[in-house]
């Protein structure tokens, strides 16, 4: 393996942490959409780029399957879902941008201290795309913590469990069937999701998932 | 360090401030073309810098000592700061004895003295536009040193000639962290040099202004001298960028005639290169609102933090 040929891995799984980061920036209903197709972009390649370096063909359809749903298909009916619930012009109050950007830098460092020690034995490939993998992670839950808008918390779902594909693709690829199954899932996911946000949009008149704290009696 | 290299750095010396006005000349021609005007000539930096010197210098009736010494530290510190650059040459002495981080500072007493000079005469102005530029410094001097820290892990030096020298070799390749400190480089140095989204070099509304607002007051020489200053840091910066991130034709120290005028053609073609990208990206948006542009600094300190987090990565897997 020469070093451009990891080069071209780090900078394909480095890409990823950060446009995460720029999902957990990002306002604009619109713009989100986009930097998530561009994640799932990142994704694709970078596991075509590990089915490449592995000699491992059904990577292929991994990366296939990331390209297809999660950077054409998904953001495209989310855009649609986005334009009928009417939310494509507000721009989402985010809560403090800066605590959280470094918030979020703290936890990618977290995962690099936690995951190379952890993988000393394994190779350098798999060592890198677990770290990568893991901040991709946990920086998905930071966006669905961070965010109100259901559909923001929605695509932190999604970006979440590119992570898990990445961390997957670098541990010599899942099962094939494991792998089909993880996508079709998502996509149904997607589907309930997608219904439950018409169902909560209906009863509460907005999107914003702190009207469902407060019909819980939570909010003060 | 033989008598030869000293010269060689001398002539680097002379030839960044004899150029830097005719950079920012050529920086206005292009911004004119692209917005379809005819624009003034490439030289007209030069007269308007002949002009100011041979006109009165008009003294606030309260300013202290300082006022009138400001400028000239403040020309004299960028300087040296641009002269530590390479920029046809590398490996060259004054390069040997000063590394990034002694730029780095130069800089930062430089825009010490200006803050203090603005604040000196007690206008609203001059005091808004030193608070402003504080604020964003704050940010800014922060992000410069994490992309200088990213670059200097990377290439095992502080040394600009070594991390040019590095930079050639076959250590470097295609890597995550030097991308993200070239971008936050880039943003730095545009907040650093009163471009575009951060300020406007070319107009004198209060809402907006920055740099323009520290030197209201001056007039005359000392005007001149501030002016040469700003034109020396936007050189410094794009030297700066071209000579760590396309070390390409740089003639090493030492090297004959011929490497040299080499050398100093592929600087020039660099920096047209590296002028006309930076008129594009300020032709293409619109100035921001001023509270926005710590998010923007923000950017840049968030990814030379990245880039030196992810340096880390990236030595385990070679």
């Amino acid at each position: 393996m020469s070093p451009l040929d990891s080069d071209i891995a780090h900078l394909l799984a480095g890409s990823m942490v950060l446009l995460s980061f720029l999902l957990l920036y990002q306002d604009r209903m619109f713009a989100l959409l986009n930097v998530f197709a561009f994640h799932a972009f990142a994704l694709a390649g970078s596991v075509a780029w590990q089915a490449y370096l592995q000699r491992a063909p059904h990577l292929f359809i991994t990366a296939l399957i990331a390209l297809l749903f999660k950077g054409v298909i998904i953001p495209v009916a989310l855009r649609r879902i986005v334009v009928r619930l009417g939310i494509h012009r507000s721009i989402e109050t985010v809560v403090s941008i800066g605590p959280t950007m470094l918030f979020g830098i703290a936890l990618v460092g977290l995962s690099i201290v936690v995951m190379l020690p952890v993988t000393q034995a394994e190779g350098p490939f798999v060592r890198e795309d677990l770290a990568f993998a893991l901040s991709v992670v946990l920086l998905g839950f930071l966006m669905m913590v961070t965010r109100r808008n259901a559909v923001s918390q929605v695509i932190g779902f999604m970006s979440l469990e590119n992570g898990l594909v990445l961390a997957a693709s670098g541990a010599r690829g899942m099962p094939l069937v494991v792998e089909i199954s993880v996508g079709f899932s998502v996509l149904i996911a997607f589907m309930v999701i997608s219904i439950f946000l018409f169902r909560i949009r209906e009863r509460f008149d907005t999107v914003d998932l702190q009207a469902l704290d407060m019909s819980r009696g939570e909010a003060l | 360090m033989s008598y030869s290299d000293w010269l060689i750095q001398l002539a680097q010396t002379a030839l960044v401030l004899g150029t830097a006005p005719l950079l920012s000349g050529v920086t206005r021609k292009i911004r004119a073309r692209l917005l379809r005007r005819q624009g003034a000539s490439v030289l007209q930096p030069y007269r308007d810098l002949l002009k100011l010197i041979r006109k009165e210098a008009v003294v606030a009736g309260n300013a202290s000592w300082l006022f009138r010494a400001a400028p000239y530290l403040i020309f004299a510190t960028t300087w040296v700061a641009a002269a530590l650059v390479p920029t046809f040459a590398s490996g060259l002495p004054l390069g040997a004895v000063a590394d990034i981080i002694v730029i780095v500072a130069l800089l930062g007493t430089a825009r010490f003295l200006l803050a203090l000079a603005g604040l000196d005469v007690g206008t609203s102005f001059g005091g808004l536009g030193s608070s402003r530029e504080m604020l964003f410094a704050s940010l800014a001097e922060p992000a410069m040193l994490m992309a200088v820290f990213t670059l200097s892990l990377f290439a095992g030096s502080t040394q600009l000639s070594s991390i040019s020298a590095y930079m050639l070799g076959p250590g470097a390749g295609v890597n995550i962290s030097l991308a993200l400190a070239l971008v936050a480089l880039i943003i730095v140095s545009i907040g650093e040099n009163a471009r575009i989204p951060v300020d406007n070099p070319a107009t004198h509304l209060e809402l907006t202004m920055i740099h323009e607002a520290m030197i209201l007051e001056y007039s005359g020489r000392h005007l001149a001298v501030l002016e040469a200053a700003a034109a020396v840091k936007l050189l410094l910066y794009l030297s700066l960028i071209a000579c760590v991130f396309t070390p390409w034709g740089t003639a090493v120290a030492g090297a004959g005639a011929l490497a040299y005028a080499a050398g100093l053609l592929a600087w020039a073609v660099k920096l047209a290169l590296l002028a006309f990208l930076l008129v594009l990206f300020e032709t293409a948006i619109a100035k921001m609102r001023v509270f926005r542009v710590p998010e923007f600094l923000g950017i840049a300190l968030m990814l030379g933090l990245l880039g030196t987090i992810l340096l880390f990565v990236s030595k385990v897997s070679r």
